[in-house]
């Protein structure tokens, strides 16, 4: 009975994250619209277009090879399977275990390596340009992000995300400079991977500084679809994970009934609800940076985690 | 076991006569490299049978020095490592077969492959100082002459004069090495170096002896040079046994002395290991993400790989001067999983490059491109290498590097300040390196196989023959296994790892859902295997839901490109501009890349030109200063060339005098 309750609540996470996910971006954009006094799109807006894209025909270049349509498939695949096991309402999911932080950061960096190869399938200057700039982006944001998963991981004492927000929940962890440093470098980290202003504009078509949008340039039709879903799920992942991380009041634990179930999912609704509002805040307040002072940026973050773990080298206590 | 491993290896030299003999014909060459690969096999067998069954063996032959003998022993140690030189000669025996068709020069690589592959298997076998330093001498003589096989070719003599200089330097550093160990009565044998328990300042010359010796022969910086020269000069098939598997057979003369003989360490050997590992695996990749040639990418990334290896053993070290058994097991487990991945998945980067070389001529990626179209099957497989080797789960260079974070993880609790310092700076550079490597073979896969063709070579490529596809796709599947069940392969490392560091890591094969635990559960754990299914499942379950409800439709069109589509191919981005960002944000520092443009004056009709200068520091601080004091010392000295006769003499006279008086103070 337990393993088909968790069973059902593993099924429900992977459903939730999907089906969230593009209602977080047009969340995003709803706000962002009335900070600029617009009206903006309609909170479902980005469902629709994703229908719409799925219904039409797929316009592939001539030169594309097998690889260009099976990359969005993989892309999807790996960054659904790291949405589905960064808990989000409950902890302790049946199958947690089979990849700790280390490995959702690495999935993820499987998807952006296959995304920059797309971006260098057909064999155009934008496509190239994106890859490039985003393969440069990725190799600052990454360690910057082990870094970070090392100074969770030093206080914690564990990799594993239930674990880590057990612990961070308890009343033994206080108040860190380390974790303060950490929270300012993932802020950081998730805004660049997630092709935010200011390293990136989520909002452009054609622009010479567009980076992960010069990489789909070519994509159109349902394989479009799923990177944009992809790119979504992206988000709701690095929202839930700094939730999951920094604010994990309110999860249920694994032996939660239905009534902590229910404060789990109301508890996450909410914590979505303040990051994409923050995350438009964040970016109408803010102008978008040229492509070479992204590694200063980037190499900020880097600087503050390493910071981080270095202290908690020094300390366990700081 | 041992008598057959060494009947096996003495085949392999047996059959260099036959080589010699019959290595032009397409008959002898089907001979030499089947019974290379039978050799290998067979090798690889006992090394699997030896290290499951735990049993050590030893013999004495009495061949050698007439008071020490030839020994020979096959334990934990030896039998990992003759494992993976077989596995790796196995696969490259395979590949030569259909490879060594397009050879040129078939008499100078034939004869020399077999006593190569032989080298390396006596170098693991070795029991004693004397047969050790003879088999790596050998081994190093025969990968020069390997090397040296296409010496009219730009740039190769060069590379072959760099490695011998640099191979015979870390002979002698090897030499010292042991006449240190060995101790004022001179025990050659490993079992008396054993019980000889040397000072601690003599333990500490020969670790950096040994740092030196087998350092340089797999690629520490700043050792590292002859590397890049060297490797991509030789055939491809010897590419991959110098890259994948000689650098290798240097790890274990790093293990069997700094772990084995050399006794208990001390604390701070670990800071220089480590430190050489962080730095050796950063300026690893950043030297290959400079390159435009495929297989000088792959051989700097060996060095970037060696330093990955290098940490994983410093680790270990640590650990193990502090009495932390459990956790100096996790670590050399990791840099011991790492020797065994780097050798497969660069093997198979070799033999993909190998590949191309042969379908078109080129080795230089801005002349190649869209090969995807013309050998998809190279490119599946030469993908699924570059996946690995970027450590992405779920293949198997994620797992050794996962374990090595694991490990880093537990070094807060080593007591002393240095370490707690140094290490997590190791583990930035590490996952610095990673990010890096990922940004390097997108480069390396991009720009050879995606995108247009940039020069009509690439219309004539065709895909390669069954041979080397079958040692591809043999290698690309061990990548893949050893990535989803790496519980397997962390249990068939124990016997090894508790030979040296007298501990070992948990069973892994008996957790439920076959999945891996370092430490606890609680702790940290990955399931390789069920990542990948879920991978899978979802996948395919978006690919069915999409084509079963959605559309299906396709049409092709000229490419989108904002509207604005080239059809020059060289308006694609290039390897070089592809590195630029990399080259600007790390390149300026650590090459004091300077970028050049040069634009004419309105109605002067030259081109623009662009140029950019790298100086590699270590080649200018260290190599050319060296190379200019041994220039300027054997002018003065050529002087001597023109003395008359009785200049001669007296100079004899006075030598003479000088030693006798030498002789005669010394106390």
């Amino acid at each position: 009975m337990a393993l088909i309750l968790d069973f059902a609540v593993q099924g429900a996470q992977m459903l939730v994250v999907l089906l969230l996910a593009p209602l977080l971006t047009g969340f995003v954009r709803k706000v962002k619209a009335r900070f600029l006094r617009r009206r903006g799109p309609r909170l479902i807006q980005p469902y629709l277009d994703l229908v719409r894209l799925m219904r039409k025909e797929v316009v592939l270049a001539e030169n594309a090879s097998w690889l260009f349509r099976v990359i969005p498939y993989l892309i999807f695949a790996a960054t659904w399977v790291a949405a589905s096991l960064v808990p989000t309402f409950r902890t302790g999911l049946l199958f947690s275990w089979s990849a700790d932080l280390i490995a959702i950061i690495a999935l993820l960096g499987s998807a952006r390596f296959f995304l920059a190869l797309a971006g260098l399938d057909v064999g155009t200057s934008f496509g190239g340009i994106g890859s490039s700039r985003e393969v440069m982006i990725a190799s600052l944001a990454e360690p910057a992000m082990v870094m970070i998963v090392f100074t969770l991981a030093l206080i914690a004492g564990s990799t594993q995300l239930s674990t880590m927000a057990g612990y961070l929940v308890s009343s033994e962890v206080g108040l860190r400079v380390s974790l303060g440093l950490a929270l300012i470098a993932i802020i950081m980290v998730a805004i660049a991977e997630n092709a935010r202003i200011p390293v990136d504009n989520p909002a452009t078509h054609l622009e010479l500084t567009m980076v992960h949008e010069a990489m789909v340039l070519e994509y159109s039709g349902r394989h479009l679809a799923l990177i944009d879903l992809s790119a979504s799920l992206k988000l709701l992942l690095y929202v839930s994970l700094i939730a999951c991380l920094f604010a994990p009041w309110g999860m249920a634990t694994p032996g939660a009934g239905f009534a902590g179930l229910a404060l789990g999912v109301l508890a996450y609704l909410g914590k979505l609800a303040v990051g994409g509002f923050l995350l438009a805040l964040f970016e109408t307040s803010i102008a978008k940076m040229r492509v070479f002072r992204v590694p200063e940026f980037m190499g900020a973050a880097l600087m503050l985690s390493l910071l981080a773990t270095l202290l908690l080298f020094v300390s366990r206590s700081l | 076991m041992v008598y057959f491993a060494l009947i096996f290896a003495g085949l392999l030299i047996a059959i260099v006569p036959v080589a010699i003999a019959a290595g032009k014909s397409a008959r002898g060459r089907y001979i030499i490299y089947g019974v290379s690969l039978t050799a290998s096999i067979a090798l690889l067998l006992i090394a699997l049978a030896a290290l499951f069954g735990n049993s050590a063996s030893a013999v004495r032959l009495p061949l050698g020095l007439p008071w020490v003998g030839a020994h020979f022993r096959l334990d934990a140690l030896a039998a990992f490592f003759l494992a993976v030189v077989n596995l790796g000669g196995a696969a490259a025996s395979l590949y030569a077969i259909g490879y060594g068709a397009h050879e040129r020069a078939p008499l100078q690589v034939i004869p020399f492959y077999p006593a190569f592959l032989a080298g390396m298997s006596l170098v693991t076998l070795a029991d004693d100082a004397f047969s050790f330093l003879l088999s790596w001498e050998f081994m190093s003589l025969t990968s020069w002459a390997l090397v040296m096989a296409h010496h009219r070719e730009r740039d190769n003599a060069r590379a072959g004069y760099v490695y011998l200089i640099m191979a015979s330097f870390g002979t002698a550093a090897l030499i010292l090495t042991f006449g240190l160990l060995a101790g004022p009565d001179g025990g050659y044998t490993f079992a008396e170096i054993r019980a000889e328990h040397p000072a601690a300042s003599v333990a500490a010359a020969v670790l950096i002896l040994t740092l030196i010796g087998a350092g340089s022969k797999a690629g520490l910086v700043p050792l590292h040079v002859w590397l890049p020269l060297a490797h991509p000069a030789a055939p491809s098939h010897v590419s991959a046994l110098m890259s994948g598997v000689m650098t290798k057979v240097a790890v274990y003369g790093f293990v069997r002395i700094a772990f084995d003989l050399i006794g208990a360490p001390a604390w701070w050997w670990s800071i220089l290991v480590l430190a050489l590992g962080g730095v050796t695996s950063v300026m690893g990749v950043l030297y290959a993400l400079m390159q435009h040639d495929l297989k000088r990418l792959l051989a700097y990334h060996t060095v970037e790989n060696i330093g990955i290896i290098f940490i994983g053993l410093g680790l270990s070290l640590a650990f193990r001067a502090h009495g932390m058994a459990l956790a100096a097991a996790l670590a050399l487990t990791a840099g011991l999983l790492h020797v065994f991945n780097h050798s497969v998945f660069k093997s198979l980067l070799f033999f993909g490059a190998g590949s191309v070389l042969t379908a078109t001529g080129e080795r230089d990626m801005e002349h190649l491109g869209g090969l995807i179209h013309r050998m998809p099957q190279t490119a599946f497989v030469f993908l699924v290498g570059c996946a690995a080797i970027s450590a992405l789960p779920p293949l198997n260079g994620f797992v050794s590097e996962w374990l090595t974070f694991q490990a880093i993880l537990l070094s807060p609790q080593l007591p002393s300040w240095s370490l707690k310092l140094v290490v997590p700076a190791v583990g930035a550079l590490l996952a610095l390196s990673a990010a890096l490597a990922a940004a390097c073979f997108v480069k390396a896969f991009g720009v050879t196989f995606l995108g247009r063709a940039r020069t009509n070579v690439v219309e004539r490529a065709t895909e390669t023959d069954r041979f080397s596809l079958a040692a591809m796709f043999g290698l690309a599947a061990l990548c893949l296994v050893a990535g989803i069940l790496p519980g397997v392969f962390i249990d068939a490392l124990a016997p090894t790892v508790k030979s040296l560091v007298g501990e070992r890591m948990p069973v892994q094969t008996g957790v439920e859902w076959l999945s891996i635990v370092p430490i606890a559960e609680s702790r940290s754990s990955y399931n390789g295997l069920l990542v990948f299914l879920f991978m899978v499942l979802s996948g395919t379950f978006a690919a069915v839901a999409i084509h079963r409800w959605a559309s299906d439709r396709l049409r092709r069109s000229p490419p989108w490109d904002c509207g604005y589509p080239d059809a020059s191919p060289a308006t694609q981005y290039t390897a070089d501009s592809f590195a630029q960002p990399i080259r600007r944000v790390f390149g300026t520092v650590v090459f004091r890349a300077r970028e050049h443009g040069e634009m004419p004056p309105p109605g002067d009709m030259r081109p623009a030109r662009f140029k950019v200068d790298l100086r590699d520091f270590v080649w200018d601080m260290l190599y050319a200063p060296v190379a200019a004091g041994v220039g300027t010392a054997a002018d003065q000295l050529n002087h001597l060339q023109f003395l008359t006769i009785r200049q001669f003499l007296s100079l004899v006279f006075a030598a003479l005098v000088i030693l006798l008086l030498v002789l005669a103070i010394w106390p």
